[in-house]
């Protein structure tokens, strides 16, 4: 009985992930894609994808659910590159002064978005997702105003004919793959962006040494019960606030790398799909909204990504139309999103349940209730065994 | 040990709340080593007497208190909890305050961690430093050492059972390297009676050690076994401190709930013959938070007035909250040999139960609506009466007129103080707003009315009058009526019977006229006497799991 529940509860658990290396797996044949070019596609996207997906993990920790608000750090991290592609400055020495034009910004957003978050706790994922489109408006009337009118530009190739906003699109070819292309490993037929592979690693051995520091403590214990940190005097505004913060400057630099791969960037709307994106990954890869881990990042680049690669071809080879590839991935990854945040409700849900059967303790002699209560223990038991190993 | 001088004393402690006094000069030592036994009913005092001890901010914000604490002769002022566990006391509240994904060690030294500094500390400061494990592991073990028990110093609080949560609590406290003095707020509420012996016994071991103790709790068997010295709070005045050698449970008992035991209160009820059996409950449970039901039967005869008693957080609000189907419930209910189905507010309420809730102002009214709506609400969604047929009865309207004529007859019968019939419920005063209650739940003509802190925050006059009310109903209607109250001389004015409620099970059910010191020993847990040699044995095995 024990080891069918643990397959039931394998499936609850990984429900996402099987859900994905299924649909996955059965595309690829029809896509008609070689493996070696899946592989490739898949090396570049990791490159490309991980530090922004990343960064949503200190703030999982916090409790504060997947951090939507992390578009304010990639928007920091554009107005950063616009000003590189405007002071001409090329290769990766661009991307340190996008880097360092955005890191003020990003750090004054991500201290606004704790402040805000602190006001709303318990609905930050929501506030966070609004905040994003709030701030989106601002950072819209930074670049289509205020670059030009009142920051001098002095490349007229990237402002607008009227003289100030900037265009609609950027050509970032000045520090186009800059980053990957500085030592780019050849492996049999793949090439490895090297670099931006090390600074991805520097980043996740950060991440493990962080939650080894004291404020790394603190951060789990006010992710897990906020009002037992603050009795035991850990400042809990003070640590939210932060987690959102180093989040922010992440999503900053994660947005530079993306960036800098892609070699172009819609000015207005580049940063619309981030968090949809990074949030979608890291729930594919196995996370939860109160548990998250570094391999679940990973995985979770790795198989949204090989959905998206080989979803258009097989919408295109098997339905005519690689429309329908396209609208799979939209319906895809909000789907996984739904899917994950429903899947929480209704564990916490089962959770109670578990600890309300507890209260027919007293009703004894009912054969079926006792049973019942000790199911429930060993459910609970394993339960929270499965938190421990989320969390590790 | 033999000091001289107290380790911990209150002088003339006085405290009220606008006006309200909930403390007078209330005073006692607290020597090294010593167990003190604080008992009294709710509201005798004791959380706020605890909250002066600790420096809570809503002392302050509330005016503040006059007396004195000193510490060891030092007179101290406590700004915050965290300059009162500086000065060495130590509290372990009645809900845990742990981390459940934590481990027992990291709960133990939960932001006391030892650390070792890294090379962020200068940028970012000493938040930077990683955390020493190992040495955090060494501590916790020596505090679990202390206290004398068995618990695994890596495992999870979620895993646990609940006496290792209440122990890993206690360890938390004294791991702290200066805590002379440790308060226990009903530290064994939760806990099994073999857990319970446990603890009491690792209590008496850290007071050997020269540890304060101040233990709160209301079963007074407990208090009885642990204490050395006993002070009785009752409203807000320390009626006895005395040694506990040779005190009895009931004597405890009497003094803790013995309001007016020579002038009692109002007449009593001559016992009536009510015999046919209307209402009925078996095997009871409720998961209302903070009022748990656990397992409750009773049955009620028709026109009786049933009284539940008990201490705060026992379940005894958890009952008709359960019933009428507002908290998640199970077991079976029947109202006149028919079975009601729980989780259906509706379901209740058509087969002829009415519920006047002790949340008035959450439950019971609609505040920004007029009398008139807020009486006949109920009555239009359950029984769709006050409704008029519109176009040959295609769709149904409110009839105003007649909920208006309704309003009148109830503003007259219980005498309400309102300007008219379309004022807003909010703007009446608490004894008003309570009667429109009552009125709503009338207006249902109920079989059975449940009726829960009915005189709650009203002042004294307004509650004769709603106690009248409900006598004046239950006789002149028949109405059987279920009466849920913390007062324990208001249900011994009133009602027929009455049960008390105990950790969510009924422990007993007395006629009014019996000795208040009987009702104070259901409510304190103590009906079986502890024979020496069960706590013994049970002490032996429990170091179990």
């Amino acid at each position: 009985m024990s080891a069918k529940k643990g397959i039931a509860k394998f499936f609850s658990d990984y429900a996402v992930v099987i859900i994905f290396v299924l649909l996955t797996v059965f595309s690829i044949g029809p896509s008609g894609l070689s493996i070696s070019y899946i592989i490739q596609e898949i090396i570049t996207r990791l490159g490309r994808n991980s530090f922004l997906v990343l960064s949503l993990l200190l703030p999982i920790y916090a409790g504060m659910g997947i951090n939507f608000a992390m578009t304010l750090g990639a928007m920091a991290g554009q107005i950063g590159l616009i000003f590189a592609i405007d002071w001409g400055i090329a290769g990766w020495q661009g991307l340190v002064v996008a880097f360092l034009v955005g890191l003020p910004v990003s750090l004054l957003l991500g201290w606004v978005c704790g402040k805000v978050m602190n006001m709303a706790k318990g609905r930050e994922m929501v506030t966070g997702y609004i905040l994003a489109f709030f701030i989106s408006g601002v950072y819209q009337f930074f670049v289509l105003y205020v670059m030009g009118s009142v920051i001098p530009m002095r490349n007229s190739s990237i402002t607008l004919s009227r003289g100030f906003g900037v265009r609609n699109t950027l050509n970032l070819e000045s520090v186009r793959q800059a980053l990957d292309n500085i030592v780019l490993l050849k492996i049999g037929p793949f090439s490895i962006p090297l670099i931006t592979f090390v600074i991805i690693a520097v980043l996740c051995v950060f991440i493990v040494w962080f939650k080894k520091t004291k404020l790394g403590q603190d951060m789990r214990a006010v992710g897990q019960d906020m009002a037992v940190a603050e009795a035991a005097g850990i400042p809990v505004e003070r640590t939210r606030i932060v987690a959102i913060l180093i989040s922010t400057v992440l999503a900053c630099v994660g947005q530079i790398i993306f960036l800098q791969n892609m070699g172009n960037m819609a000015t207005y709307n580049a940063h619309d799909q981030t968090s949809f994106f990074a949030a979608a990954a890291i729930l594919v890869g196995g996370a939860s909204v109160t548990h998250a881990s570094i391999p679940n990042v990973f995985i979770g680049v790795i198989l949204l990504h090989a959905m998206y690669i080989v979803s258009p071809l097989a919408g295109q080879n098997l339905f005519g139309s690689a429309m329908i590839g396209e609208y799979f991935r939209q319906f895809i990854g909000y789907g996984v999103i739904a899917i994950s945040l429903v899947l929480y409700a209704w564990k916490a849900k089962k959770a109670a349940d578990a600890t309300r059967l507890g209260l027919r303790l007293g009703a004894a002699g009912e054969s079926t209730i006792v049973k019942a209560n000790g199911d429930s223990g060993n459910g609970t038991g394993s339960a929270g065994k499965g938190t421990a190993g989320g969390s590790k | 040990m033999g000091q001289t001088g107290p380790l911990l004393s209150l002088k003339n402690i006085s405290k009220d709340f606008y006006g309200n006094v909930v403390l007078q000069n209330v005073g006692f030592d607290l020597h090294e080593g010593e167990i003190l036994g604080l008992v009294g009913e709710n509201g005798a005092g004791k959380t706020t007497l605890m909250s002066i001890l600790f420096g809570m901010p809503v002392i302050a914000e509330t005016g503040g208190f006059t007396g004195t604490i000193e510490l060891n002769g030092q007179e101290m002022h406590f700004a915050s909890p965290f300059d009162a566990l500086d000065a060495g006391l130590g509290m372990v509240h009645q809900e845990f305050s742990l981390i459940p994904g934590f481990t027992t060690t990291e709960n133990i030294v939960l932001n006391r961690e030892s650390m070792k500094p890294s090379i962020l500390n200068d940028a970012f400061g000493d938040r930077m430093s990683t955390l020493d494990r190992p040495e955090m592991k060494t501590r916790a073990v020596g505090a679990i050492k202390k206290l004398g028990v068995k618990l695994d110093p890596d495992m999870l609080v979620s895993e646990m059972p609940v006496g290792h949560k209440q122990f890993t609590e206690i360890a938390r406290e004294i791991s702290r390297k200066n805590t002379k003095i440790l308060i226990l707020d009903e530290p064994t509420a939760v806990l099994t009676e073999s857990e319970a012996l446990i603890l009491l016994d690792s209590l008496k071991k850290l007071a050997r050690e020269g540890v304060g103790i101040i233990f709160i709790s209301h079963r007074l068997r407990e208090v009885a076994q642990i204490a050395d010295q006993i002070v009785v709070l009752r409203d807000g005045v320390a009626v006895k401190n005395v040694p506990a050698a040779g005190v009895t449970i009931k004597d405890i008992a009497s003094w803790m709930v013995g309001r007016s035991i020579s002038g009692e209160a109002g007449p009593r009820e001559e016992s009536r013959a009510l015999e046919e059996e209307i209402f009925s409950v078996e095997h009871l449970w409720v998961d209302m938070p903070g009022e748990s039901v656990r397992d409750v039967g009773f049955s009620v005869n028709k026109g009786e007035i049933f009284g539940i008693g008990g201490l705060a957080g026992q379940g005894k609000l958890g009952i008709p909250n359960g019933i009428m189907g507002l908290y998640p419930a199970g077991g079976t209910v029947h109202l006149e040999g028919k079975e009601i189905s729980l989780n259906n507010p509706a379901a209740a309420l058509k087969a002829g139960m009415s519920f006047v809730s002790e949340d008035r102002r959450g439950v019971g009214l609609l505040l920004d609506e007029s009398l008139e709506w807020n009486i006949a609400f109920t009555a239009i969604q359950i029984h769709g009466q006050y409704l008029k047929p519109v176009l040959g009865g295609l769709f149904t309207q409110r009839d105003s007129k007649a909920m208006e004529g309704l309003c009148k007859e109830y503003i007259q019968l219980l005498d309400i103080k309102c300007t008219g019939t379309k004022q807003k419920a909010k703007e009446l005063s608490g004894g008003n707003q309570q009667k429109i209650c009552l009125a709503k739940a009338f207006a249902m003509k109920p079989n059975v009315l449940f009726v829960s802190e009915p005189t709650r925050g009203i002042d004294v006059g307004a509650k004769k009058l709603v106690i009248d009310t409900l006598k004046k109903y239950n006789r002149e209607y028949g109405t059987t009526i279920i009466m849920i109250s913390s007062e324990l001389e208001e249900l011994r004015s009133i009602c027929d019977r009455i049960a008390i409620i105990d950790e969510g099970k009924i422990a007993g059910i007395l006629p009014p006229s019996a000795d208040v010191a009987e009702f104070g020993i259901l409510m304190a847990g103590a009906t079986d006497s502890p024979s020496k040699t069960k706590r013994q044995s049970a002490a032996e095995e429990a170091p179990r799991a």
